[in-house]
């Protein structure tokens, strides 16, 4: 089956981003693609490649990354939600791109099942 | 349909508005949303009432990491992150309770 | 008609206090240059977000609440309010910005059960 997911939230406030993470990981474990994450509100923090956490923690925007890496993930983050944020080309982490938010709706339209993480 | 629901509902109307509006279907709850697949707690009356009508399932992971696994109420299903998935692909659609 | 979805976009946070309302009606308009099937549900603190007069000047935030009527606009025209979130916080349908369907909480359930795509915020 072919996922959408969305991410609402930012890393290490909510628990929301390391569900949506998980619950990527099981599904690819599974067998199944995981086509975009889309990532909304607070949750586009998720991109920042000026997240550095402690080195005893896990490191939640190099997950991210490392999704698209291996496993071809579309990691996207709503161009007007990040700006408002302060999220831009110059500070985003490997494996993300900026674009629209149809690319949210496209998602809806494209996948089998969205699923929405958040607060 | 699949209800997710991540909020306590000791504090948060999430899932008594999901047990409100929903007929029937399956829910599950993760992150803290797991304390309500607890027993002792003043929500479980409204718990073992909604089973009559859903399938409820508690995603494990979770409730380990709050200390609660040895608290699950009878009846009501544990899961791993692949049953989270295999229950998004069993059901027609999802609805997170945000 | 294979490619056209029933979106639903399920709103149950007051507006102000946090953004999510206001980034939802941004989705939401989106959604509408898609040619989807669109419906809008307001349900628990959400249907606060069509509660008539909102002034924000005070508090210096953007008042959006006048969006809410530009939808039909957008031929975005199923709006919906559930009757038992209306009551419980003593609203009637006459305290509402625009035109809605109000639904009881079993007709509510049984439409979210016929959408295929189901967004939260």
């Amino acid at each position: 089956m072919k996922f959408g997911i969305v991410v609402n939230e930012g890393p290490y406030q909510h628990q929301a981003s390391d569900s949506a993470y998980m619950f990527c990981k099981a599904a690819i474990g599974k067998g199944h693609e995981v086509w975009r994450v889309f990532f909304y509100h607070d949750g586009v923090n998720n991109a920042s490649r000026l997240t550095e956490p402690p080195q005893d923690d896990r490191n939640i925007v190099n997950r991210w990354s490392k999704l698209n890496e291996e496993h071809g993930v579309d990691l996207v983050v709503c161009v007007a939600a990040a700006l408002r944020r302060g999220i831009k080309e110059e500070n985003l982490a490997q494996g993300f791109r900026i674009s629209g938010l149809g690319q949210l709706v496209e998602a809806g339209i494209k996948t089998d099942r969205l699923v929405v993480f958040g607060d | 349909m699949l209800h997710i629901i991540n909020k306590s509902p000791l504090t948060n109307s999430a899932l008594d508005s999901c047990l409100r509006v929903a007929q029937s279907g399956e829910i599950l709850l993760i992150e803290d949303a797991v304390y309500a697949a607890t027993s002792g707690n003043a929500f479980e009356g409204k718990i073992r009432e909604a089973m009559g009508r859903f399938r409820i399932y508690v995603l494990q992971p979770d409730l380990d990491a709050r200390g609660l696994a040895d608290r699950i109420i009878e009846g009501v299903l544990p899961v791993d992150y692949g049953g989270f998935v295999e229950l998004t692909t069993t059901n027609k659609t999802c609805q997170s309770w945000l | 008609m294979s490619n056209i979805k029933k979106f639903m976009f399920v709103n149950r946070k007051a507006p102000h206090g946090t953004i999510y309302a206001l980034e939802a009606l941004e989705v939401v308009l989106i959604t509408a240059a898609f040619d989807q099937d669109v419906s809008l549900v307001f349900l628990d603190d959400g249907v606060y977000q069509l509660k008539k007069g909102q002034q924000t000047k005070g508090i210096e935030t953007k008042n959006f609440s006048s969006a809410y009527r530009a939808l039909e606009g957008y031929d975005i025209e199923k709006l919906y309010v559930e009757k038992e979130s209306l009551e419980a916080r003593g609203l009637g349908e006459e305290d509402l910005l625009v035109d809605v369907t109000v639904l009881g909480r079993a007709e509510m359930g049984e439409l979210m059960d016929q959408q295929d795509v189901v967004l939260s915020f």
